[in-house]
């Protein structure tokens, strides 16, 4: 399996360090991308029919998908990883992150533009309604999220990944990602018990 | 680990991230009924010129791994891209119109531009200028 080798740790120049063997991965798996085709064209296809079922489906699915990884991975995953030896460590990113990559920006945007649309169906993006108050604090959460996890998160993945891909990856180049991706995954399970509270108050009123 | 001097893209690009966010929160919590432009102006046009500002120095710093910038770039602005048009769509679906479209259409293209700005530069940092 393995086709590269990563340096467990620092060391001093000139000293051959001792190699770990990571497996081959493709940054973006390109196995995954029909299937993100296949949601998304769901997603234009339930816009356009605007129908309530499919735009509550493909939210409420977006947005399980969306809390449930965030908090699994900020406070049961990540401590884990934190623990995990270099080499366990090094196996376990090459094969969760890349599918992460694709995962996590198609349940952000199916959630949003879902949640945007039956919003509009049901008249709680309206001014007039009375828990609008409520509908704004969704956005303000989802907005600090979105900024957390595509300034921060998203490009600690994308990188670790790519410094993985290096004939010779910088172990402490990747200790400083990973513990980047780890603190933010944290940050935004965080903010999503705050989601939970909001969409909660939403659906009893 | 050797660490170039470099401008601070990460912080910078963050802070315009988060303007052109709130520029948006600030559109959908006003949509569909009337909303005043200009708040949403004056954050989106923020947003741009620190996008501008922290590019314009980036390209005045020698020893950066442009040639790996632009690899990452260039599908990640795809992605990106990809997920504006389809944010655009929902506020087409729904008749968004006029200034409120255009000043959508904007934000959602510094954020299109900004995320992958973010990606490239993080994993650029860390490569060899060669």
């Amino acid at each position: 399996m393995a086709s590269a080798t990563v340096p467990s740790h620092a060391v001093a120049p000139g000293v051959s360090p001792p190699a770990i063997e990571r497996p081959d991965f493709e940054i973006v798996p390109r196995r995954g991308l029909p299937i993100v085709a296949f949601v998304l064209v769901l997603l234009i296809v339930g816009i356009s029919v605007n129908k309530i079922w499919p735009l509550m489906f493909l939210h409420v699915v977006g947005g399980a998908a969306w809390t449930v990884i965030d908090l699994f991975l900020g406070f049961v995953l990540g401590p884990i990883m934190g623990k995990l030896s270099i080499p366990a460590r090094v196996e376990f990113t090459t094969r969760l992150m890349p599918k992460m990559v694709l995962i996590m920006p198609t349940v952000v945007t199916v959630t949003l533009a879902a949640g945007w649309q039956l919003s509009t169906h049901l008249g709680t993006n309206q001014t007039s309604y009375a828990l609008h108050g409520w509908v704004v604090a969704s956005f303000i959460v989802v907005g600090v999220m979105s900024v957390i996890a595509l300034g921060l998160l998203e490009p600690a993945n994308i990188a670790v990944l790519t410094e993985l891909k290096k004939p010779q990856p910088n172990p402490a180049v990747i200790e400083r990602l990973m513990k980047r991706f780890i603190y933010t995954a944290g940050a935004t399970g965080l903010m999503q018990v705050a989601t939970f509270v909001i969409m909660t108050k939403l659906a009893t009123g | 680990m050797s660490e170039r001097r470099l401008p601070p893209v990460t912080q910078v690009g963050m802070l315009s991230l988060a303007l052109i966010v709130a520029a948006v929160i600030y559109m959908s919590a006003h949509l569909p009924q009337h909303v005043a432009l200009g708040p949403a102006i004056a954050l989106l046009s923020a947003s741009a010129l620190l996008l501008a500002g922290v590019v314009l120095a980036l390209f005045r710093t020698a020893g950066f791994a442009w040639a790996r910038f632009v690899e990452v770039a260039r599908w990640a602005l795809l992605a990106y891209a990809l997920i504006a048009a389809m944010i655009e769509f929902v506020f087409l679906r729904n008749n968004t119109s006029g200034g409120p479209l255009i000043v959508l259409t904007l934000c959602l293209l510094v954020f299109a531009l900004t995320v992958p700005v973010l990606i490239a530069f993080t994993v650029a940092r860390y490569a060899d200028p060669a």
